[in-house]
């Protein structure tokens, strides 16, 4: 195992942060750790990394304990955190140097790991990183994390107000990374990205709620959804609230996701209901779940 | 102008120096109408957003946003639109009702209509145990409902959302939506912008951004029939990178 997690919890004062987080991952593993912001998963990102001691509960990165082992921990994993914590007043090429200098490598020594990724920044490699786009800061902050060559990668919402066409780059980085056998650990709050990792933990309110691969975890949801549309959202919304065998109704885009108590239930029953209420338009159609369905459920 | 057009933009055009930020676009907004205003980093979409809020002076073109010029009568539209940023949220050390107040009077808002809006505002919200903790003790859920209340308090014909609910847990998240449709179904214009694609699926319309143009807009359903992909998430992929 190249991660172990177990029964960790953590609290600031009166505030529960984490309460008994468990969970493994193996070695070579891209591992997801999806959750909204409040979730832990930042707090649990410093235990990791040796940057906070939890209250409760062990954990092992590489092999090493958190705890005791903390100073080879640091030298085997990679960290980039969530805030970006470069030195905004130097340059792409001094803050490279700078991290390299740091782990007693050379940029030269490790060059194979970083390559892909640098040859995107290394044009403006004379540019301070307080001047480069949020992209290309990204990409700077995944080289100096890679740069002393580490067993473990740990990722914390790298993706984060970033737009969709450097988030797809991104998780193609992190794939051709995981090929060089590197343990990744990333966490994020977009509920789509699990589907790009082996395994992911579910976490809310500092409580872990699933862990599985991505696919297994949407065949645990047991109830058919029906995806349902009608000629005003707002309207279809309250009529199907206010429906005395809803199980749950969550919007979904243009439909809402509804699930029934019943087992024995029929559409056309609800369409019926659905017109009396003066909905036009209506279509109700099975569809299969998503990982944020199963997520509102496990929460619910 | 048309009363159901809230929003009319023509040719607009904004250049800083030599390089042209936005490159005149063209569209319009109805009146109740959820309007999702999408680009990548980058693209123009805050510049944009800029002109139309009345803080920032066009190039050229023309738009028209609540009825007023935006060359000639910024203030005015100042006065008929809310606005909601992710960042800006609002004073962590006022308690929820002091929030309320405090935007209430910035919008002009008589004494007597702050207390009854507050009342309405604390009660839909469920916040009524809170009304009086700061709302930096808040969580984050919580501040971005009640962020859109305070931004809706002085009835506003538009709402400018920016990237409303990025990070939310998928629940409130929906709560959010909840209210966004609400307030569309009474007639306030909702104009969101963002690069969150899933945000895009909510949206009546949507428009994209590319390098300062509009390369793209329509409902999502049409934009996902016209590039055949079966996501806001891949229409943008396949337009962004051409």
């Amino acid at each position: 195992m190249s991660i172990t997690v177990s029964n960790i919890s953590k609290s600031y004062k009166s505030v529960k942060a984490l309460e008994n987080i468990y969970f493994n991952v193996k070695e070579g593993e891209l591992f997801g750790l999806i959750g909204p912001d409040g979730a832990g998963k930042t707090t649990l990102f410093r235990i990791l990394t040796t940057l906070l001691i939890a209250n409760e509960g062990s954990a092992t990165v590489a092999g090493f304990d958190v705890v005791s082992d903390y100073k080879k921990i640091r030298n085997n994993v990679g960290y980039m955190p969530g805030k970006f914590s470069l030195y905004q007043d130097l340059t792409i090429e001094e803050n490279l140097n700078f991290f390299a200098t740091i782990f007693g490598t050379t940029i030269k020594e490790n060059y194979e790991l970083i390559k892909d990724i640098y040859v995107q920044i290394e044009p403006f490699k004379d540019r301070r990183a307080g001047k480069l786009s949020g992209g290309m800061k990204q990409k700077l902050a995944l080289c100096c994390a890679l740069i002393h060559k580490p067993k473990v990668l740990f990722l914390d919402e790298p993706t984060t107000g970033v737009d969709p066409v450097s988030r797809k780059e991104f998780w193609d980085m992190l794939k051709r990374l995981q090929q060089k056998g590197i343990t990744i650990l990333v966490s994020t709050p977009y509920m789509d990205e699990a589907a790009l990792c082996d395994r992911v933990a579910l976490i809310q309110d500092g409580k872990i709620l699933q862990v599985d691969a991505p696919n297994a975890i949407v065949k645990h949801y047991s109830k058919q959804i029906y995806n349902i549309s009608a000629h005003n959202m707002y309207l279809l919304i309250n009529a199907l609230k206010s429906y005395k065998y809803n199980h749950s109704v969550y919007p979904f885009g243009e439909f809402v996701h509804y699930t029934d108590q019943r087992a024995d239930f029929n559409p056309e029953n609800l369409k019926v209901y659905l017109e009396s209420k003066k909905l036009s338009q209506i279509v109700i159609k099975n569809t299969e779940p998503t990982i944020e369905d199963t997520f509102m459920e496990l929460a619910k | 102008m048309s009363d159901n057009k809230v929003i009319q933009v023509e040719k607009l055009t904004k250049m800083f120096g030599n390089f042209t930020a936005v490159n005149a676009i063209s569209f319009e907004v109805e009146k109740g109408e959820i309007f999702g205003f999408l680009g990548a980093n980058g693209a123009g979409k805050t510049t944009a957003m800029k002109m139309l809020i009345g803080i920032s002076n066009p190039t050229s073109g023309k738009a028209n946003v609540a009825g007023f010029d935006v060359f000639t009568r910024a203030e005015d539209i100042k006065k008929n639109i809310g606005y909601m940023s992710q960042k800006f949220a609002l004073y962590d050390d006022l308690t929820v009702k002091e929030n309320i107040t405090f935007f209430g009077g910035i919008y002009g808002l008589s004494r007597t209509k702050i207390k009854e809006k507050s009342a309405v505002l604390v009660e839909e919200l469920g916040l009524e145990a809170v009304a009086n903790k700061l709302v930096g003790a808040l969580p984050l859920g919580w501040k971005q409902k009640l962020s859109f209340s305070v931004a809706l308090l002085h009835n506003p014909k538009i709402v400018f959302l920016d990237e409303p609910t990025g990070g939310v847990d998928p629940i409130t998240r929906r709560q959010f939506w909840e209210m966004i449709y609400k307030a569309a179904n009474h007639g306030t214009t909702v104009f969101v912008t963002t690069h969150y694609m899933d945000e895009a699926e909510y949206c009546d319309r949507v428009s994209i951004m590319v390098n300062g143009k509009i390369e793209a807009l329509g409902t999502p359903r049409k934009l996902k029939e016209q590039f055949k992909v079966d996501n806001m998430n891949d229409v943008f992929l396949k337009l962004a990178r051409g």
